[in-house]
């Protein structure tokens, strides 16, 4: 389970000052559940992600993950998580099983458990013609492949995807999401963030709309279609960002 | 800290690295391919320009002296010079590297000569350049033939003994050993070269290992699983190191080598002195002497260069970094190789005192209070810059810098 209260998390810049990129944001995340953050690139969605995997330090606010403390225990926490974004990649020279393993022994794993569990994923993914082949050799569909085997590798209670499917082409995208799909199957805590509606639209049990730092609204799709009265998700994110969109393209 | 993590962090940076091109240029060919190019190839041709240089009979311009037909004859039968007309524009010539030398005889030089006035010749060159300066050289020597002829004759002529103008002479006796005469020549540059090799060894992993991984989006994927930044800092540091001590390691005994064979095939060049003098001996003791003194620097360059690198956000912006560091260690490593003696004071130079020190080493010379100071002060320098990499790895703004 994921649990924020009151979030924040700011920025210093030279020129803009400070910068509030997560903003008192509070929501839970249930096991065997999707929670799909929805926002448009700038609005916090990647710095919340981080935080949650404990790669960012939050400025206020707390965030519990499977019953640990980012900032008491984060090791702990990190253990609990599979995070994977577009900006986790992978390194060039190791093999797509090296890599898998260098994770897998990060996490604690012993030799036989890791050899059982690297066999068990490579077989389920259907990733073996490639196991020994280095990563820059890999193609784009094999990356994700080894990136998600990567993130399962210790069996992870809660993932987090950052915008996992952003500039995949069709068919590897749709692995991602049927492999998310599959992680709510097996009662895994499952946060999702993106920008394209379809996808929360296909797989979120719970969608939270953020704009600059803020969480502005929050429910299952259902609920939010009768909340604003619109049965399209695309019109239902308008409304609510648009308010704050006009006022600080008045400031 | 956790012993197996950085365990796991080092076994994977050492597979990577194994498997890169450019670390092992520049950790492995390079230090072992440069001393043996250096000594053997550099020396090589220098010998062959000299030698070519050595054989050539040099043009020379004989300017006046029409009435002094004793040293134009003198000049014009040494095999060492060959005498050309003279022509007007005889200075364009030694300019243009058409004549090596012009030897300038004044109106009525002979007769001076002969009722003992003192005259004075002159002989034109192009300084700087090697032939003109061999060809002055040999115009010298004749020269000094002619006159130790005239001193000789006249000396006969009074009935005085040679001693009446030479009554002593000087001559030099080195006591030092060889391998002393041997590390005083060569130490200031064995210490400069083991030192920088160091620095470039560490380089180009410290460089990849932090700047390298930001700019491939590894550094993201590590630092969402659950190892401790300070066991992610050691374990890429040890890899850097390991880099570094290699890169010294090899250069060292690629040096000790090189100088071996070069003194091995000199001795049989050269008979005598000359070749005991050249020779450089670094015995076992020196090359591990020198290693232990390595070992600090190489931290210090290893976690120094971490943290440098860790700044930029890719690895072009990292060589734009660390370049000006280069300037920085050549610059004390380079003045060791000038006549300065270690001191105390100078024993707690970063750089400038394990280059000092390895020139101390070199010719056996064992200062243990400078040793000790020296290995502290830079074990101190080099923990510094530990701590300072393991912060710099805890700073968001350092690793998420956009």
């Amino acid at each position: 389970m994921i649990e924020t209260r009151g979030l924040v998390k700011t920025f210093k810049d030279k020129k803009r000052g400070e910068i509030r990129a997560v903003d008192n944001v509070s929501f839970v995340c249930k096991p065997g559940e999707i929670y799909g953050l929805l926002g448009a690139n700038g609005a916090g969605k990647t710095t919340t992600l981080r935080v949650l995997a404990t790669i960012l330090e939050p400025t206020d606010g707390t965030a519990i993950v499977c019953g640990h403390d980012v900032m008491e225990e984060p090791e702990k926490v990190r253990a609990n998580v599979g995070f994977l974004s577009t900006a986790t990649a992978l390194y060039p020279r190791l093999t797509s099983q090296e890599m898998v393993e260098y994770f897998g022994r990060l996490n604690g794993l012993d030799e036989a458990t890791l050899k059982k569990r690297v066999d068990d994923i490579f077989t389920r993914l259907d990733m073996n013609s490639f196991r020994d082949r280095r990563c820059d050799k890999l193609s784009t569909g094999m990356k994700q492949k080894t990136s998600i085997a990567r993130t399962l590798v210790h069996d992870p209670q809660v993932m987090i995807f950052d915008e996992p499917t952003l500039g995949l082409d069709i068919m590897t995208a749709r692995t991602i999401i049927d492999f998310i799909r599959e992680c709510r199957q097996r009662g895994k805590t499952v946060i999702f963030s993106t920008h394209v509606m379809s996808e929360v639209d296909k797989l979120c049990d719970v969608i939270g709309i953020i704009h600059s730092g803020k969480l502005l609204s929050e429910g299952s799709l259902g609920a939010l279609r009768s909340r604003y009265g619109e049965n399209d998700l695309e019109e239902i994110f308008v409304k609510v960002v648009a308010p704050l969109y006009a006022g600080r393209e008045a400031n | 800290m956790n012993l197996r993590n950085i365990g796991i962090v080092y076994r994977k940076e050492l597979r990577e690295a194994l498997r890169d091109r450019r670390t092992l240029i520049s950790s492995l060919l390079v230090p072992l391919l440069l001393f043996p190019l250096l000594t053997a190839g550099i020396g090589a041709a220098i010998s062959a320009l000299l030698g070519e240089a050595k054989k050539e009979v040099p043009a020379v311009m004989i300017l006046g002296g029409e009435d002094s037909p004793g040293i134009l004859a003198e000049l014009r039968g040494s095999d060492k010079i060959k005498v050309v007309p003279t022509t007007k524009n005889w200075k364009d010539e030694v300019i243009n590297k058409e004549i090596r030398a012009a030897i300038e005889i004044p109106a009525g030089f002979q007769d001076d000569v002969v009722h003992q006035k003192f005259a004075t010749l002159f002989i034109h060159n192009y300084e700087g350049d090697m032939k003109s300066a061999l060809a002055t050289d040999n115009v010298q020597k004749s020269l000094e033939k002619y006159r130790d002829r005239i001193v000789h004759d006249n000396l006969a002529a009074k009935n005085l003994p040679e001693t009446a103008f030479k009554p002593f002479e000087i001559k030099e006796h080195n006591v030092a050993p060889p391998e002393k005469v041997g590390g005083a020549a060569f130490g200031g540059i064995i210490g400069y070269m083991v030192i920088l090799l160091c620095l470039t060894g560490s380089m180009y992993p410290a460089m990849d290992l932090t700047a390298g991984e930001k700019e491939r989006g590894t550094m993201e994927t590590i630092l969402s699983s659950p190892i401790a930044r300070v066991d992610l800092v050691f374990g890429k540091f040890f890899l850097v190191l390991t880099t570094a001590l290699v890169t010294a390691a090899l250069s060292v005994t690629s040096m000790g080598v090189s100088f071996a064979v070069l003194g091995h095939l000199h001795a049989f060049d050269t008979a005598g002195a000359d070749a005991a003098q050249l020779q450089l001996h670094i015995g076992i003791y020196t090359v591990l002497s020198i290693f232990i003194m390595v070992l600090p620097v190489a931290v210090l360059f290893s976690a120094g260069l971490m943290t440098v690198s860790l700044f930029a956000k890719s690895y072009k912006e990292a060589q734009s970094y660390v370049s000006p560091l280069m300037i920085i260690v050549i610059i004390p490593a380079v003045a060791a190789m000038l006549p300065i003696d270690l001191t105390a004071k100078l024993a707690l130079v970063p750089i400038l005192n394990a280059s000092l020190l390895c020139k101390e080493l070199v010719t056996g010379t064992y200062h243990w209070n400078f040793i000790a100071i020296i290995f502290f002060s830079t074990c101190v320098y080099a923990a510094a810059a530990l701590f300072l990499a393991v912060k710099m790895f805890q700073r968001e703004d350092v690793l998420f810098r956009s």
